[in-house]
């Protein structure tokens, strides 16, 4: 691959990841989040792979083929399952609403920009240069947590700081050692799976609820 | 091959049980597993202090002094919390009227827990460290909504999404501990192994690494229930069946610090002394503040426990700050104390529970007079608790602040004796509630003597160790001299 074409499909495929991770921001219904979060599990996917291609390391991609199954295919899979039947249901009133999260997004991004400039610096080359990109889907993950009250919602929140996390690893180390790269995205699997049968027990105990509305527990 | 038998123990141990189906006998052999990881733990310290550390399954694990010290912290109270497991199971089968499917799937997961910390402190690798610490919080989320009451399912998705979030960023600091080793010179391969990060680390990039640790703590630090990332544990200690608030409050939250002072000593190195100090002052004198001012109003004793942890965790942080070795040989001889005191305690707030009907503060009444022997049980625990002589908890309280006085922490010494202070009258009061008092009715019967041996036994070690540091010190000096600055 020749160095131009390196550093345009990189880029490409990494700020397929931050537009899929503004767009969640934008849609309310459970369907279409869970389509844009496989995107951009495919699209992390691909960022492992040009830059496995790039360096000729197999071990990398390796871990690209186990996050295009388990982020773009089994995650989705699993999470509309879980929330079967139940696709119609929406975010209906947010914490913060669209437009103010859009621009709530904006910030983060300038956010994320300005402290991954000295990472950015270290790393070098394309890839380097593209670290904040990790930061900023970070960032919007932590703000999908904090401003949607859809149990759905929240783990997909906690997919997409997950996605920002190992996008930022794939380009600031391309990729820890395969067997660790492994054990993480197995982690991952379990963790979302973990999630999902506590989803559905919230919803047989308490009803198709808010997260705001569990109130059992205080001091 | 000591290091591979530590782990496999519990996991055998796990599977008897998963095959024989929940039957006690199986249960029992659990426990003895747990008792054999304990041991060779044990044999394996000896060798350790006396010939240096040694590796096993092929490079992948690592013991040395800190690693068995812990090894031995995790051994000890994961026997105390299988034994009394065996109680929690039989009583779920009564509740479930015979069905053992959910008994088993309890215990199974308990030792899976168990092998997933001695994972985490045996592995040589800190990427390898990191998953093992995932896998705890995966698996403990079932346990902790075991119950499936609405309160322990809330606990639970709180515990989780709280914990993943936080080792999160504890994921994306090893990857940029990960990035400076790489450009210190080391290979991809083994640059995360602590040997070689302690010996690369003078030349790790300073600002990378700041920003590493700072992400590192935070982490970490959610999983230890250091404030301001403190909300899950209240919840899900309060929620989870005893042995399993016993295993997170005693050994969970400090096998996550021994992630921290891991990380703490290739910061010093590459940065000095100062930075990893201030963070950890700063998150040490916060989270003893929540637990002071929270532990005041409590209204239930399993949330008083809780809240104690994070008193706990909070010295244990401010001793870690100090960093000499006369504090760090302090702090574990602290982690280890507390872990049994506080287990003792869970445990035994278990059986309260059981036969009061509740875990209201204000639900117990006269217990010293009614029933004896867990009244007994609960008072002492908490007097070692509370850093009361011959327990081992007073000792090492003195040592971490003489030493937080010798490193100019004394300032902090002292915010932290005053909200010692408070915690002491706050805690106090609610056990006088508790515990005194006329009995309305004549003594029940204790507890069988199965059950009270082992928490006897607890809280005898722990005093033990307070009065006979001997058996220990080499061990502890040893494992002090692997992190200390």
């Amino acid at each position: 691959m020749s160095g131009s074409t390196f550093s345009s499909t990189l880029t490409l495929a990494a700020g397929g990841v931050l537009v899929c991770a503004v767009a969640i921001l934008w849609f309310a219904s459970v369907r279409a989040v869970i389509q844009v979060v496989a995107v951009q599990g495919i699209a992390l996917g691909m960022v492992a792979m040009v830059l496995g291609v790039h360096l000729h390391d197999p071990g990398l991609l390796a871990a690209a083929a186990v996050v295009l199954v388990v982020k773009g295919v089994v995650i989705p899979l699993l999470l509309s399952r879980a929330s079967g039947g139940n696709f119609g249901s929406r975010e209906s009133r947010p914490l913060v609403n669209v437009p103010a999260s859009l621009v709530a997004s904006a910030m983060l991004i300038a956010l994320a920009m300005v402290t991954g400039r000295g990472v950015a610096k270290l790393v070098g080359s394309t890839a380097g240069a593209l670290v904040p990109v990790g930061l900023a889907t970070l960032l919007i993950g932590f703000l999908v947590m904090v401003a949607r009250r859809r149990p759905t919602f929240q783990i997909v929140g906690l997919l997409m700081v997950d996605n920002g996390i190992a996008l930022t690893a794939f380009l600031c180390t391309a990729g820890f050692p395969f067997l660790i790269e492994l054990g993480v995205s197995f982690d991952v699997l379990l963790g979302v799976v973990v999630l999902m049968v506590f989803s559905q027990r919230l919803r047989t105990e308490f009803g198709d609820v808010d997260l705001d509305e569990l109130q059992e527990l205080h001091d | 091959m000591a290091l591979e038998a530590i782990l496999v123990l519990p996991l055998l141990g796990g599977a008897v049980i998963a095959v024989g189906r929940g039957h006690r006998s199986a249960a029992w052999v659990g426990v003895a597993a747990n008792a054999g990881a304990l041991i060779i733990g044990m044999a394996t310290a000896v060798r350790v202090v006396r010939h240096g550390s040694i590796s096993g399954a092929g490079g992948l694990l690592r013991a040395d002094a800190l690693s068995v010290f812990m090894v031995i912290v995790i051994g000890a109270i994961s026997l105390l919390a299988s034994w009394l497991g065996i109680r929690t199971m039989a009583r779920e089968q009564e509740e479930t009227s015979g069905l053992r499917a959910r008994a088993t799937v309890y215990a199974v997961l308990v030792q899976g827990f168990v092998a997933c910390m001695l994972l985490a402190v045996l592995a040589a690798n800190v990427g390898v460290l990191w998953v093992a610490v995932e896998a705890t919080t995966i698996v403990t989320a079932f346990l902790v909504g075991h119950r499936r009451t609405r309160g322990s399912l809330e606990a639970s998705w709180k515990y989780i999404v709280i914990c993943s979030v936080g080792i999160g960023l504890a994921f994306l600091g090893t990857v940029l501990v990960y990035l400076a080793a790489l450009h210190a010179g080391g290979h991809s391969a083994d640059a995360l192994n602590w040997t070689s990060l302690v010996a690369h680390a003078h030349r790790f990039n300073p600002s990378l690494m700041r920003l590493a640790f700072a992400l590192l703590v935070l982490g970490y630090g959610t999983k230890v229930g250091l404030a301001p990332m403190h909300s899950w544990l209240p919840d899900a200690h309060s929620q989870a069946p005893a042995p399993v608030s016993a295993l997170m409050s005693g050994v969970l939250l400090t096998v996550a610090f021994y992630a921290i002072l891991r990380f703490k000593a290739v910061a010093d190195l590459s940065l000095g002394p100062g930075f990893a100090r201030t963070l950890l002052v700063i998150a040490a004198l916060l989270s003893l503040a929540v637990a002071a001012s929270l532990l005041i109003t409590q209204r239930d004793y399993k949330r008083m426990l809780a809240y104690h942890s994070i008193e706990h965790m909070g010295l244990i942080t401010l001793g870690a700050a100090a960093g000499i070795r006369l504090a760090i040989a302090a702090v574990l001889l602290h982690i280890l104390g507390h872990g049994l005191a506080k287990s003792v305690l869970f445990l035994t707030s278990g059986e309260i529970m059981a036969v009061e009907g509740t875990s209201e503060i204000d639900g117990v009444r006269a217990l010293l007079a009614r029933r004896p022997a867990l009244g007994g049980l609960f008072g002492m625990g908490l007097v070692a608790l509370l850093g009361l002589p011959p327990f081992s908890l007073f000792t090492s309280e003195l040592v971490m602040i003489r030493a937080e006085f010798a490193v100019g922490l004394g300032w902090a010494a002292v915010l932290a004796m005053v909200a010692m202070v408070v915690i002491f009258i706050a805690v106090v009061g609610h056990a006088r509630h508790m515990l005194l008092g006329p009995s309305p009715a004549p003594a029940s019967p204790s507890p069988p003597r199965w059950v009270a041996a082992p928490l006897i036994g607890g809280l005898a070690v722990c005093a033990g160790i307070g009065v006979f540091a001997w058996p220990l010190s080499g061990l502890l000096q040893a494992a002090a001299r692997v992190v200390a600055t």
